[in-house]
């Protein structure tokens, strides 16, 4: 159909009737997310699932995490540990003084169905034995792959203008957060129009996570290098030290897990098959039914 | 089916599906990570990783630039020690029995001249101290405090080959933890380093360590220290130390003990 004919009717003749099927299209899909942002998402869908698992790996080499430039062992920040008890061992986790009882999963997991003394359990981990060489070059594979991604999709982002039109709230916007902290309890969701644009607590929440979770993550990772360190002491200064650093890498990487669980159930509630298809093929369904 | 008919259908079951189609795909997933793990070729991908961050350090960091130095109030009370902490070989026990009087060090391979020192000669040598810290693989750091001589000294008292390449760290400690009891022949430590690292001015073989001698548990009598790298390049218990062009003829021709076990050659991340 000629582009001008389509105009024609959608513009002068709003009768429902008469709207031919491509009009029909026209009106209810809209093309939500640009081809490089879904090709980034995936990328990085990949990249932070391989770096989060074989990062537990990682960790589980040394299951403590302290503040400072080196370790006192004595006094972790955050451990994890099995302990030895009358009745069998037992999973402990201490998170800066509070000491929690986390068998079957942190401490003591298991394993071909024995109970095993594990910081982090055999599924969350890649591998899945413990093998902290392996782990490493699934670690480091994927943190190059991340920050290539990582930067194409920035300079995309400031070029296109995508952060700035599509994440940066306005005034107006950030004045309505309260009613949009409602409607998210209420888990109703905009349609029509208004769900062609992020709403102000997606925008801040995609803001942190582009430009507070994952720099901090690639950096304080940076940092932990000892070659690194050598030409950007800074690094050090900035995170408080090698320790610290290793500590802020695992709560930023906390802190992404976190917003993975409530953007998949977000994703869930607000129509799933309708925002798996506009990631993948852009297309979104805005429900404006011509009736 | 038309568009109406799929938005009539209830959200749940969707829900249900994508959930059950997610979780079934973790599964496989998670199964073919440990599948790749152990299949060379997948293997050495993403061992490629480690040659790229290799050649970007390499090329963006200052070849002299010093690791950061500590203040004595710094000085860690507990420096763990890893690996080999109490050597039994045999040739070890008799060293160590006379406090190391007749240990020698032997420079030799692609070298103008071999030379033999002993811990008196290599303490009458140029030294350089420096508080440092350690980086484990395994993810903990100490900071301690190090003398010893300038790997660079040695070397260019030794004069190196126009084809040397890299520096060979022969030890006097057989390793050997649980997890390598299938090896078919247990072997000595050893580890290589390439000659930007060697040439490196915090690159020493120390013989002290916190302003005493080196312990056994760290390495005596002779360690090195290679701060630029973490804990596993840094060789303890020194017997010799050769330079060559290659060293995929040495042992599992990966660069080191814990390098023919699946660690990187390069450990500067």
């Amino acid at each position: 159909m000629p582009a001008s004919e389509t105009t024609h009717l959608t513009a002068a003749n709003p009768e429902p009737d008469t709207v031919t099927a491509g009009s029909q299209v026209k009106a209810r899909w809209f093309r939500r997310h640009t081809a490089l942002v879904r090709a980034a998402h995936w990328v990085n869908v990949v990249c932070f699932t391989l770096l989060l698992m074989s990062g537990l790996q990682i960790f589980n080499a040394h299951p403590a995490l302290y503040v400072g430039a080196q370790s006192d062992f004595a006094h972790p920040a955050i451990a994890i540990s099995a302990q030895r008890t009358s009745g069998g061992i037992k999973g402990e986790t201490a998170v800066f003084g509070h000491e929690f009882d986390t068998t079957g999963v942190l401490g003591v997991s298991s394993m071909d169905g024995e109970p095993t003394p594990r910081a982090f359990p055999s599924w969350s981990t890649i591998p899945s034995y413990q093998d902290l060489a392996t782990g490493r070059r699934w670690h480091f594979f994927f943190a190059w792959l991340l920050v290539l991604n990582g930067i194409v999709y920035f300079i995309f982002g400031f070029a296109s203008r995508h952060f700035r039109r599509d994440l940066l709230p306005s005034y107006a916007e950030l004045r309505h957060i309260g009613a949009d902290i409602l409607d998210h309890l209420r888990l109703r969701f905009p349609r029509g129009e208004a769900a062609k644009r992020y709403n102000v607590l997606q925008q801040l929440a995609y803001l942190a996570v582009v430009f507070v979770l994952f720099p901090l993550v690639v950096l304080t990772g940076l940092t932990m290098s000892p070659g690194i360190d050598t030409t950007v002491p800074q690094l050090l200064s900035v995170f408080g030290g090698r320790q610290t650093a290793r500590l802020i890498h695992f709560l930023a990487a906390s802190g992404l897990v976190l917003f993975v669980v409530v953007h998949l159930a977000m994703v869930l509630v607000s129509g799933v098959w309708n925002n798996l298809r506009s990631m993948i093929t852009g297309w979104y369904d805005l429900g404006t039914q011509p009736r | 089916m038309s568009e109406r008919d799929e938005r009539t259908r209830g959200e749940v079951p969707h829900r249900r599906g994508f959930l059950a189609a997610a979780l079934s795909l973790a599964g496989l997933a998670l199964s073919g990570c440990d599948r790749v793990s152990n299949e060379p070729h997948a293997r050495s991908i993403l061992g490629a990783a480690n040659e790229l961050t290799y050649r970007v350090q390499r090329f963006l960091l200052g070849a002299h630039r010093l690791a950061p130095e500590y203040s004595e109030a710094e000085i860690s009370s507990e420096f763990r020690a890893n690996g080999s902490t109490d050597p039994q070989d045999d040739e070890y026990l008799d060293l160590a029995d006379k406090d190391f009087a007749n240990w020698r060090l032997k420079v030799d391979g692609l070298v103008e001249r071999e030379l033999s020192f002993s811990l008196a000669d290599l303490r009458a040598l140029p030294s350089r101290t420096q508080i440092t810290r350690h980086d484990c693989v395994e993810g903990w750091s100490c900071i301690g405090k190090w003398t010893g001589v300038p790997l660079a000294e040695i070397l260019s008292r030794a004069g190196l080959g126009p084809q040397a390449r890299y520096v060979v760290f022969h030890c006097a400690d057989t390793l050997n933890d649980g997890s390598l009891s299938d090896d078919p022949e247990s072997i000595r430590y050893y580890e290589t380093i390439d000659l930007a690292d060697a040439d490196h001015p915090q690159t020493i073989l120390a013989y002290d360590m916190n302003g005493k001698k080196l312990d056994i548990a760290h390495g005596a009598p002779l360690r090195l220290r290679l701060e630029r790298q973490l804990g596993y390049k840094m060789a303890k218990y020194i017997m010799r130390i050769e330079v060559v062009r290659s060293f995929a003829g040495l042992h599992g021709g990966k660069g080191g003990y814990w390098e023919d076990r699946g660690y990187e050659w390069y450990a500067g991340i």
